[in-house]
């Protein structure tokens, strides 16, 4: 199997640096536009388009990383996951993604679906 | 060339021309001296024509006992119980014996609209039934269509026996088509990717490469076998020789077993180990396998991680572990496994290192690796499925299932430490109800999203069919590996494994030629069809429906090259350049819609129950019941569902 996965330790330590040097602030996005955005570049490809994740990416939502941490992990990422570059992804559609995912709701929980606890 | 003043040769050359010219015609000059008579006279041309030429005994291809009807003799002694393939002209006279001397009985003919469905066909089959089938093609054309198929056989390890027709005789061979259709070695196309493969001349040949093919590709390590079948040899009568025509007792070859030196010194690192992991691909060959690798890992309380080549280790046992067990391991034992390296450690496709990616180690420094892999006793050069090269402890050029039993002996021989045995088993326990919450929890996610989503395609699907003897057929198109991860995968039937060589086209005839053996056996047959597996070759739908075979095949259809959509979204990243979709979800030449397919209507067309799109994960499950009442009366289903991408 050809999958692509993130390795977690790589993943935090993007994460922990881009939390560092990422900008102070990024102006607050559209969830309507996000959800465009979010098919527009390809990330449903490895997260689902509800951002659920599955064996080629992890899951994005509910409850988002923090934009910072996004942002920053999207622009210097070196795991299995291609880099971001604003030249093909801007700060304003990041926002927008961003603010799409947080805007999905909680799903069920596992505990609730009798298929899942058979 | 020198000049030749040899007087003695230059006389018997002139004696040659005379008596040659004395047989052909009247003498010119018959009153002249007669030359001296050579001591040795060269043959008349009557003699060297009967020493040379084709024997004067009738030539007809038509009439006597047909050669073919021979091959049928033979074939039937190996108990070969079906023969999936595309009618072709090269072979027909051994058609015409099958299905009228043969009585279209052991084995039976299957009507294919391909010939790589029919090496699909017989891929899936032989994972159920454990025995091989044959298939029949055009040596030429026909071989092209079958070489994807017969490559997964070969990397994953499964027996088909191929045989082309062949037209060799350049002169007596119908001119045009048939003369296209034939070639000087039809083997040489497959060769690379074949255990064996031979060209018998003769009808007594013909039964000695047949029986040794079969026992080739039914040794382990198992794998495809081709032989070139020459039209006249199957048209001609057959003729005495003045030798009676014999078939060869077949005996199986018991499969190589591991040095008993090597093995005594992988139980001694396995028993000493403080966290010893185990690892299988295709290891458990048959239902007793796995009782063995439960037994090893038992008696080690050593996890095991089922990289599912085959079915190796029930998903419901405490031991079941996921891929990243390795990293804590002190010593690993690989059971058949496809890529040790690969296994050990991880590659990245970052674009770092000069856009080569990033190679990295999953285990600890001073890990002591063990193999067992009958592989080793045939790797071929030209293709690369032999991975990447990874040096080894311990490594036995020997079939794994064989040896397992004096591993097991050897390993309660060497008495594991109690208390590590103890200490190992809670680990695996907590470790285990960890995973399956985790994997639970995220199975949940997007439960309720539209497309479905693949945690909620199989687990539906599971509910529909826990209650009867199921076999899941094949899982096609990448669907996070729920089945695997969430569904109570306990039997060697109930996970057959993937293509080998991950040649997309797969899935539907293997899923077909499985759930055949499965009808025989009174089992019932899902699979995960995903949709660009099936449409390399569709028709296969129509052999299922033709020769009533019960299969429910869920759609997994992301409406997609799913995997190629991310490598080509990937290098547009790696380059700072924006993926053109032209106007489809995924990069341009990876979407498969607009048009979307209508799967269920093309399955329809060729005789199967069908519904769909269903798009609504409430609606999958009431359609789900309704397709297997279908299957369970014989008829094969199928729901087009369309899914979330992974």
């Amino acid at each position: 199997m050809n999958s692509i996965v993130i390795p977690s330790v790589a993943r935090n330590l993007v994460l922990a640096v881009g939390m560092l040097i990422a900008p102070a602030a990024f102006a607050a996005g559209s969830a309507e536009k996000g959800k465009a955005a979010f098919v527009q570049h390809g990330c449903w490809q490895c997260h689902g388009y509800v951002g659920q994740g599955g064996i080629t990416g992890p899951k994005l939502a509910p409850n988002p990383m923090p934009l910072e941490a996004m942002s920053a992990f999207v622009r210097n990422t070196r795991g299995a996951m291609p880099p971001y570059q604003k030249a093909i992804l801007s700060d304003a559609d990041l926002a927008d993604i961003h603010a799409y995912l947080s805007s999905l709701p909680k799903g069920s929980d596992a505990k609730s679906i009798p298929l899942l606890n058979p | 060339m020198a000049h030749d003043t040899n007087p003695d040769r230059r006389r018997f050359l002139a004696g040659v021309v005379a008596a040659g010219a004395a047989g052909a015609v009247a003498p010119a000059r018959a009153a002249e001296p007669q030359p001296r008579a050579p001591s040795a006279l060269p043959p008349t041309m009557q003699i060297a024509a009967a020493e040379t030429g084709t024997p004067t005994v009738t030539t007809s291809r038509i009439g006597g006992v047909p050669g073919s009807d021979f091959m049928v003799d033979v074939i039937k002694t190996l108990g070969i119980r079906y023969l999936p393939a595309n009618c072709a002209s090269s072979y027909r006279a051994i058609h015409e014996s099958l299905i009228n001397y043969g009585g279209n009985k052991m084995p039976e003919f299957l009507s294919c609209m391909h010939e790589e469905s029919a090496v699909g066909m017989a891929h899936g089959y032989f994972k159920v039934a454990g025995k091989p089938l044959m298939t029949l093609c055009h040596g030429t054309v026909g071989l092209q269509h079958a070489t994807m198929g017969i490559y997964n056989a070969w990397c994953d390890r499964v027996p088909v026996i191929v045989v082309g027709g062949n037209d060799m005789d350049a002169a007596h061979r119908p001119p045009g088509v048939p003369t296209f259709h034939s070639a000087q070695d039809i083997n040489a196309l497959v060769r690379d990717f074949t255990k064996w493969d031979d060209t018998p001349v003769s009808l007594a040949h013909f039964a000695q490469s047949f029986v040794r093919a079969y026992k080739i590709a039914t040794t382990p390590p198992y794998g495809p076998v081709m032989i070139s079948l020459d039209a006249g040899l199957q048209q001609e009568p057959v003729r005495d020789h003045g030798e009676k025509l014999a078939i060869p007792r077949y005996v199986p070859t018991a499969p190589p077993q591991g040095d008993s030196g090597a093995v005594k010194e992988a139980a001694r690192l396995l028993a000493g180990a403080q966290n010893p992991v185990i690892v299988a691909d295709r290891c458990a060959r048959t239902a007793d396998g796995v009782k063995l690798l439960v037994e090893l890992a038992e008696a080690l309380q050593a996890r095991v991680i089922d990289q599912g080549g085959r079915m190796n280790f029930p998903r419901t046992h405490y031991l079941s572990a996921p891929p990243t067990a390795v990293s804590g391991a002190d010593v690993i034992l690989g059971l058949e496994l496809s890529d040790f390296w690969a296994t050990v450690n991880s590659y990245t496709d970052n674009g770092l290192n000069g856009g080569i990616g990033t190679n990295g180690i999953r285990i600890k420094e001073g890990t002591k690796l063990v193999s067992i892999s009958s592989v080793e006793l045939n790797t071929k050069a030209n293709y690369q499925d032999f991975q990447r090269f990874q040096a080894v402890d311990v490594s036995m050029a020997a079939d794994a299932e064989a040896t397992l039993p004096a591993l097991i002996e050897e390993v309660k021989r060497a008495g594991p430490n109690k208390a590590g045995l103890e200490r190992r088993a809670a680990a695996a326990k907590k470790a285990r109800a960890e995973g399956m919450a985790r994997a639970r929890e995220a199975a949940a996610l997007g439960w309720d999203a539209s497309p479905v989503s693949t945690a909620r395609l199989c687990m539906e699907t599971y509910a529909a069919i826990k209650s009867l003897d199921w076999s899941l057929v094949a899982s096609e198109g990448n669907v996070s590996n729920w089945p695997a991860r969430l569904w109570p995968i306990e039997k060697h039937h109930q996970w057959l494994g993937r293509s080998g060589g991950y040649g997309v086209g797969y899935g539907a005839p293997a899923s077909v030629g499985a759930a055949l053996a499965n009808r025989d056996l009174g089992r019932f047959s899902v699979s995960i069809q995903s949709d660009g597996d099936l449409m390399y070759a569709p028709g296969v739908l129509w052999t299922a429906a033709k020769h009533k075979i019960p299969l429910l095949a869920v759609m997994h259809n992301n409406r997609a090259y799913h995997q190629e959509v991310m490598h080509v979204q990937r290098l547009s990243n790696f380059r700072d350049r924006v993926a053109n979709t032209g106007g489809d979800l995924g990069p341009v030449g990876t979407s498969i819609m607009n048009p979307d397919i209508e799967y269920h209507k093309l399955a329809e067309s060729m005789g199967w129950w069908a519904k769909g799109p269903i798009k609504d994960p409430k609606d999958l499950g009431p359609a789900l019941k309704e397709a297997v009442k279908i299957v369970q009366a014989g008829q094969p289903a199928l729901l087009n569902v369309w899914t979330q991408p992974r």
